[in-house]
């Protein structure tokens, strides 16, 4: 694996009115990482998973994906260039099953609507995708399930298969652990842990323990700027980083 | 998949739909003299029983509460009115096909400027244009303005010499109308099981992740919308053949309030409902007419109390009966829809 940037920000800024929620971020994912995203709430998580998927255009700077710019395109053709991303509120299709949840993520990545209504064939590979995704993500048992019907950790879950199922090269998952019990959370960290050696990821995420236990490298974030950003030993033992956030969670934990 | 309903849906409507088939037979017996009067009543019905179901796709499958929908149901009417020459038969060869390119035509450029507009707004841009148009045909004297358009002959159906169906005959007419239904029925249910349906359905659910996902939705809804706009065309036309006219309140918003009221009774999203809403709205205001001059008011109160009571209207009643309200088990019908048989998925999970 090289170790050019698969995704790489530079000076990257979002306002919204007087606010700046990010600013001045250069940022880089390399292929095959892990890469968490941490911070204290308000910090611009959310707002720079947003950047890098296309969902708002940035202020400033740019986003590259793969060396090429992603200015001035759809969020579907951001997701068809292959950054697949997961939202924090869950986000699926209640009245269809797990089965078809699955498959429309894959449908529109092995050749669209059109194609399949031809292809007996191809219809047959996007369910067995589907169903593949389905094994990864634990969550065979529940293929004809309606999604609706599902606990809340399996929906999550299931957001987390939808992604996979469309074949992308880098998974933003934005809290996929949010809202979760300890059992919950302990699984789909196991969950990723074995997306690892075939997944390029970037994640936000609350929980420490999971993201120390996932991550390869962490950014913090701070107030929309990056306050530190390196291995996960480098953030561990940074000082800055323990007396802005791990200090206070510390506190407020020991409280 | 998600439009499949128990088997008790499809013997009511077949029991139905053979009922009002061989009403010649039993009519007479029932309506004395006045049955020339009903069966052309129950024809109009079978229209706008088609037309209730294009509507269907838009607000029921998709989710996009149209209230400009009339504008079709005009541009079918007026089409055959204005193509239709003065002294002579139009042919249907070449009516429906033009019908059908006129409306494709003109949903896909009020398509293209509405499209992307959601819930209020969309309900507002499609009642704008549907305004417009009822304007610009009512106020133009090409269109005979606020007068309409009569239409002399209704289409021929020949096939060289031969007369295959003389429409101007209203039995045959009603048969026709009852043929152009069902041919309709089962096209939207092939599309709403298709894998195109498949993604309606994700749009209604959640546009924002199908997007997400890889989609470009606007051009999916924008293709549902010309499939809606084309089948109440096409109701339009018959609605104009049936009536020897086309005039401007087939365009206007109350002719799209009105069908909005019959799908909503008839049950939305389910593409048999808006059939049985069609005929339910037709057959009360038949009878509130002759109850009061203010059948408004009785009409206004069933829709409200529908709403309340039958939240999924008609269609909800059979699929869910309240007598009946155990969940049923769609989960292993789908199952056995599927490409992958559930045997095999069993088998891996062990």
């Amino acid at each position: 694996m090289s170790n050019e940037p698969i995704l790489a920000t530079h000076g990257l800024i979002r306002r919204f009115g007087g606010l700046v929620a990010v600013s001045d971020v250069d940022f880089d994912v390399r292929p095959g990482e892990i890469h968490a995203i941490l911070g204290p709430n308000g910090a611009g998580k959310s707002t720079l998973i947003n950047l890098l998927s296309g969902e708002i255009p940035p202020s400033e700077g740019q986003v590259l994906f793969h060396g090429k710019p992603i200015q001035g395109k759809s969020v579907r053709q951001i997701a068809r260039m292959g950054i697949g991303r997961s939202h924090q509120k869950t986000n699926i299709f209640p009245r269809l099953n797990c089965l078809q949840n699955c498959e429309l993520a894959s449908r529109i990545h092995m050749g669209g609507v059109f194609g399949s209504w031809r292809s007996r064939q191809r219809a047959r590979k996007v369910s067995e995708r589907a169903l593949e995704v389905l094994e990864t993500c634990h969550l065979v048992h529940r293929a004809y399930t309606p999604a609706a019907d599902m606990s809340y950790g399996e929906q999550r879950q299931l957001q987390i298969a939808m992604v996979l199922a469309t074949a992308p090269t880098l998974m933003l998952l934005d809290e996929p652990m949010a809202g979760m019990g300890r059992e919950e959370t302990w699984q789909v960290t196991e969950l990723l842990k074995s997306l690892t050696d075939r997944y390029t990821l970037v994640l936000i995420e609350h929980d420490m323990d999971s993201v120390f236990c996932l991550a390869d490298r962490i950014t913090v974030m701070v107030d929309g700027c990056v306050l530190e950003s390196g291995t996960t030993d480098q953030i561990r033992t940074s000082e800055k980083v323990r007396e802005v956030y791990l200090g206070r969670h510390h506190e407020e934990a020991t409280a | 998949m998600l439009h499949r309903y128990p088997r008790r849906v499809a013997i009511i409507m077949l029991a139905l739909t053979l009922c009002v088939a061989v009403f010649p037979l039993w009519g007479p017996a029932v309506f004395g003299d006045q049955v020339d009067f009903i069966q052309e009543k129950l024809t109009l019905m079978v229209i706008l029983a088609l037309f209730t179901m294009s509507l269907d796709l838009l607000v029921g499958i998709v989710g996009l509460v149209s209230l400009g929908h009339a504008l079709f149901f005009g541009v079918g009417a007026y089409t055959l009115a204005l193509a239709s020459p003065e002294y002579s038969a139009a042919s249907l060869w070449w009516m429906l096909p033009l019908v059908i390119a006129v409306a494709a035509i003109t949903a896909f450029v009020v398509g293209l400027l509405v499209i992307r507009t959601k819930g209020i707004f969309f309900i507002m841009s499609t009642l704008a244009f549907g305004q417009m148009f009822f304007y610009l045909i009512s106020t133009s004297q090409f269109a005979g303005g606020t007068d309409g358009l009569f239409i002399m002959f209704r289409p021929s159906v020949t096939f060289g010499e031969t007369t295959l169906l003389d429409l101007s005959n209203s039995q045959t007419f009603f048969y026709f109308c009852l043929g152009l239904l069902i041919v309709g029925y089962l096209f939207m249910r092939w599309l709403t099981r298709s894998y195109f349906g498949q993604v309606l359905d994700g749009i209604h659910d959640n546009e924002h992740r199908m997007q997400a996902l890889g989609y470009a939705t606007s051009g999916y809804k924008l293709v549902a919308f010309v499939i809606a706009g084309v089948l109440a065309a096409i109701a339009g036309m018959l609605a104009a053949m049936q009536y020897g006219f086309a005039n401007p309140v087939q365009l206007g918003w109350h002719t799209s309030g009105e069908v909005l009221m019959m799908l909503i009774l008839g049950g939305m999203g389910t593409i048999f409902g808006p059939i049985l809403g069609a005929f339910a709205y037709e057959i009360l205001l038949y009878v509130y007419e002759h109850l009061t001059v203010h059948w408004p008011i009785l009409m206004g109160l069933t829709i409200i109390a529908s709403v309340l009571v039958l939240p999924r209207g008609i269609a909800g009643l059979i699929i869910a009966p309240p007598w009946n309200r155990k969940k049923t088990p769609v989960a292993k019908e789908q199952a056995a829809e599927s490409v992958i048989p559930p045997n095999s998925i069993q088998r891996n999970e062990g």
